[in-house]
């Protein structure tokens, strides 16, 4: 997955590093804290630069992938009065909404981990401004607002400008189009100001290789002071290989509501990171009878297709994937997690294990069900003690000897098992394995 | 894909050479059916183009890391390439959509990246796509069939062969767009191209959740662009079960918006009139369907099953290669002319032809092989007195045979016995090469500490010249189309014989001087003339020369029978002194 989300802090922390290189001109006080606890809170004011923990007003706000969090009330920037929160107000703040499960607006439900803590800043209405960058289609496109807050997302049409920039166009022309584009109802004698900070600001979303770039607000003080109070951006990770100076040592979080990811999942996820074949897991139902093993991300997604059009997904457990030429011991692993998995839970009906895939171009099948075979000896007896039905279906170099042996293995560990080649249609087995 | 290129019966094989930057060796060798072929290698792909400039697709298996780079110097050469198909999965995506763009201004086809590539059956198929030749065959894509066919998955290109091949009769022509969110070319760019190509008669596109390429599929065939039918489907329908967050399928695939769903795109294409099924379960019957249907028109005709080569199953690499002669047919050849072709003197040719067959693998023309035999007798004899000469005779006094005698001989020569004819030409040369006077040359020579080879004779001089040196030079005057570096050689004589008499360009040096002229003149490269001095080739004239006046000495000892020899003593200075110990 290309597009990785990165926590506002982080975010922050990248402009910060490479401000003097793109923003000359303005400046930008970087301060800001990341922290997972009120005690952590209370032991960074003690370190050398950070006294404006104790010395000025303060915001504290979770910094855990989702937005609106002014409408879930979770920013803390007053006591009484804005510009009244203290370092103790903060931690005791994050202590408590730590303490518990929290539900968004939106549905998500999940625990509040990391919060970001800044100082209050105080400025008026006229000097929020809205920016931000992404790509449409082929093009990236820059958007540029004289409003910035929550308003500016009421009647976007109205108040944001876009100026359309083709990958290849050169920086001169992009100058040029950004200039003529900036909004009319900035304030004449602020506008060279903000159309020079606008191409800035698209110059290191590009150069950065951010996928998606919002500042809303960015609030420009006065002599050139700009203050960025809120953040959402993500990254390209497949660009992380060259810009891992550039980005520093930055974190791709679970998105809110997700990271109750299993343990299980978690671990097909590491393995997946460090080989340069494909491992993906999801686990949908826990409890579903109905479980996947499949070669290669296209045939993968027809079997759930299939799946849920035959029996709908109440029972499917599973979506995941295994391809790019694993070795047998990450088959190995990945078989014995979905073989784990499968047998946690009891279903009268007993449980079925699709192993399937298309014609492999290039995949040795009988290598790849070795590891599979590996995983039927440590569980064998799991299997039948769940009444688990086996289909596999497999083309490909070697699919012979693949079947084969698989059929054979699973004969003498005495599963039910029914093997098929390409003659059969891809996802028949799925029709055979309901249909009972 | 040689193997199908033998099974398909091409002409020729479709790789054309092999761009292997880290690689030191010229070429490597692969089956093509039973027998091995040599396939060229090359440092870069500039170096590529220019030995094989009728290669038009570049195959790009670089990583991700290194794809981009690869893509843009390509392009950068120029008018050399109508597609690039790209494997790398992962390529930072604006560096791909820079490069997609490039190559679309260029007008180059981009296949890929994150592909397993396209085929056209009967033709040309890139790398691993279709697996086997087993399963090539058993899905009809040795030959073209009907059916135009485009998908995201690589895995499942290979799955819809195998069920075209079963209810239809095979694909002619196919590509697999890649699962990267940002591809090269899209499905309308593929089946605008299909549209066009005659030999399809209908298409299949399947299709993915997320993105938007199906809606200008949709576009075409309202507006009448894409005439022929299409059956379509879209996969990814179990995302419209889960709301949020679960990732089903490629890096491109995520549905940002309702439009972008399998299902949104499978009705609006049932709504445009594309052949949509009802599940993909049902594909093959639709497909069935259009297929019976058209060949009813009388559309789609008989498809005739074309005779296959078979790739062996048990092949052994030699362990031997030899690129000059040939000695299994009816007469063996040199560089393919059967020896009587060129052995008698009707023929025409002589030693020189015999030399460029063997040597050099080509017909070089009269003036160059008549130089060859000229030097040849030149350098064949120098006399008794020469350590060569001198060594043969001795050995030929003990006894023994001619071959050891003219071995002793040959043994002899090298940097100081005969090695002037290497050294002149590869100092005369570099000093051409880097543009340096008389002045500066004999300069560099002393800097160098090397008195320069090729000047100096023990008696010859301006006023006394060497009749050899002026035949060689008048021959080269006469026949070679040019004498560049002579030219300079003489230049360089002037200044060396105005400081002393004798210092003139010597036999030796008029030999290297010219041989590289020769090559020159011949349409060599620099670095190919450099090869054949740094490897001996120059030598090998004086050798083989040399190897008549040796034999002609070891003839004449055994003719005049003379004894085993021994030195004179009173011609050996002594100075022994007695051995000390070490302590």
């Amino acid at each position: 997955m290309a597009q990785k989300a990165i926590r506002e802090y982080d975010g922050k922390a990248i402009f910060a590093k490479h401000w003097n290189e793109y923003f000359d001109g303005f400046h930008y006080g970087f301060k800001s804290v990341l922290v997972t606890s009120g005690d952590e809170l209370r032991e960074k004011a003690k370190e050398h630069g950070f006294e404006w923990l104790t010395q000025e007003p303060l915001v504290a706000k979770p910094d855990m992938l989702f937005g609106k969090r002014g409408k879930n009330d979770l920013v803390l920037f007053r006591v009484e009065k804005p510009g009244d929160v203290t370092l103790e107000d903060a931690a005791k703040w994050i202590d408590e909404k730590q303490s518990h499960d929290v539900t968004l607006l939106s549905g998500e439900k999940g625990h509040l981990t990391h919060f970001i803590v800044e100082p209050f800043t105080p400025h008026t209405q006229e000097q929020e401004y809205y920016i931000s960058a992404t790509t449409v289609g082929e093009d990236d496109v820059l958007y540029m607002s004289a409003e910035g807050g929550m308003e500016v997302e009421e009647g976007w049409d109205e108040k944001v400008n876009e100026v359309h920039i083709p990958i290849n166009m050169p920086d001169a022309d992009m100058e040029k189009m950004v200039k003529s584009h900036i909004p009319a109802d900035i304030p004449d004698e602020n506008k060279a100001a903000f159309a020079s900070f606008a191409i800035q600001f698209f110059k290191f979303y590009r150069d950065m290789n951010f996928a998606y770039l919002e500042i809303n607000p960015i609030v420009m003080l006065d002599g050139g002071e700009m203050a960025i109070l809120d953040l959402v951006a993500r990254l390209d990770d497949t660009a992380g290989f060259m810009m891992k100076d550039a980005w520093g040592d930055i974190e791709f979080p679970t998105p809110f509501g997700m990271e109750d990811m299993s343990e299980e999942e978690k671990a097909i996820a590491e393995a997946d990171s460090k080989s340069g074949a494909s491992l993906k897991l999801t686990i949908l139902n826990p409890m579903g009878r109905i479980w996947t093993m499949v070669a290669g991300g296209g045939a993968s997604v027809v079997y759930a297709d299939t799946i849920a059009d035959f029996a709908g997904v109440e029972d499917l457990a599973n979506y995941g994937e295994y391809s790019g030429g694993p070795t047998t011991g990450e088959t190995k692993f990945y078989a014995e997690t979905i073989f784990d998995l499968m047998t946690r839970y009891d279903d009268p009906r007993g449980k079925v294990l699709i192993i399937g895939g298309a014609i492999a171009n290039f995949t040795d099948v009988a290598k790849t069900f070795t590891g599979i075979i590996q995983a039927f000896e440590d569980y064998a007896e799991k299997l039948k003690s769940h009444k688990t039905k086996i289909y596999v279906r497999r083309g490909g170099p070697n699919y012979e000897k693949g079947l084969k042996d698989i059929k054979a293995a699973a004969d003498r560990l005495g599963l039910d098992i029914e093997v098929y080649g390409p003659e059969t249609h891809v996802t028949d087995i799925v029709r055979m394995a309901l249909e009972k | 894909m040689l193997d199908y290129d033998y099974t398909i019966g091409r002409d020729k094989p479709s790789v054309a050479g092999i761009v292997a930057p880290t690689s030191g060796n010229k070429f490597e060798k692969f089956f093509y059916g039973p027998d091995e072929i040599m396939v060229p290698l090359y440092k870069s792909t500039g170096d590529a183009v220019s030995e094989q400039p009728q290669a038009d697709v570049l195959l790009n298996f670089a990583s991700f890391r290194t794809a981009y780079d690869v893509t843009m110097e390509a392009l950068e050469l120029g008018d050399q390439f109508k597609t690039i198909m790209i494997t790398a999965e992962g390529i930072p995506e604006r560096l791909a959509r820079k490069m997609n763009q490039a190559a679309r201004d260029a007008g180059v086809t981009v296949i890929g990246p994150a592909t397993v590539g396209a085929i056209a059956p009967g033709a040309f198929k890139i790398a691993n796509i279709g697996g086997t030749i087993e399963n090539i065959v058993n899905s009809k894509l040795h030959r073209a069939g009907s059916c135009g066919l485009v998908t995201r998955s690589g895995g499942l290109f290979n799955e819809l062969s195998n069920i075209i091949a079963i209810n239809a009769d095979g694909i002619a022509e196919g590509v697999a767009i890649g699962g990267d969110r940002f591809v090269g070319s899209v499905f309308i760019d593929n089946l605008l191209r299909m549209e066009k190509n005659p030999d399809v008669k209908y298409m299949i596109l399947l299709g993915e959740v997320g993105g938007t390429e199906e809606y200008k599929v949709i576009e075409a065939v309202k507006d009448g662009r894409i005439k022929k039918p299409i059956i379509a489907w879209c996969i990814g329908t179990i995302a419209k079960h889960f709301s949020s967050g679960v990732q089903f399928g490629h890096a491109g695939a995520s549905a940002n918006a309702d439009a972008e769903t399998a299902a949104a795109k499978n009705k609006a294409m049932a709504e445009a009139g594309i052949h949509v099924p009802a599940s993909f379960n049902d594909l093959p019957a639709t497909i069935a369907e259009v297929y019976n249907d058209l060949k009813a028109q009388g559309i789609i005709g008989e498809i005739e099953e074309p005779e296959l080569k078979i790739v062996p199953k048990v092949r052994r690499p030699k362990q031997f290669i030899c690129t000059i002669s040939d000695d299994r047919g009816e007469e063996a050849t040199y560089a393919g002319f059967p020896i009587s072709s060129v052995a008698t003197p009707d023929t025409g040719k002589g030693i020189g032809d015999v030399i460029s067959l063997l040597w050099f693998k080509k017909q070089y023309p009269k003036w160059a092989t008549e130089f060859i035999e000229t030097v040849i007798k030149t350098v064949a004899d120098h006399g008794p007195a020469v350590s060569g000469a001198h060594n043969a005779k001795v050995t030929a006094r003990a006894g023994k045979s001619v071959v050891e005698a003219l071995v002793t001989g040959l043994l002899t020569i090298g940097p100081r016995f005969g090695g002037a004819i290497d050294g002149a030409a590869k100092y005369f040369k570099y000093a051409d090469d880097n543009d340096l006077t008389p002045a500066e040359f004999l300069s560099y020579m002393k800097s160098e500490g090397v008195p320069i080879p090729g000047i100096g004779h023990r008696i010859k001089s301006l006023k006394n010249p060497d009749l050899r040196v002026t035949g060689l030079m008048n021959f080269a005057a006469e026949h070679f189309p040019a004498t560049p570096l002579l030219d300079y050689a003489r230049t360089v004589e002037a200044l060396t014989t105005s400081k002393k008499e004798n210092l003139i360009l010597n036999v030796d040096g008029t030999i290297g001087i010219l041989m590289v002229d020769m090559w020159r003149a011949l349409g060599y490269s620099e670095e190919e003339i450099n090869e054949f001095i740094e490897s001996g080739t120059l030598n090998a004239f004086f050798i083989v020369g040399r190897s008549i006046g040796f034999i002609g000495h070891v003839l004449d000892e055994k003719r005049l029978a003379m004894p085993m020899y021994r030195h004179p003593m009173d011609d050996i200075l002594y100075d022994v002194p007695k051995a000390e110990p070490i302590a």
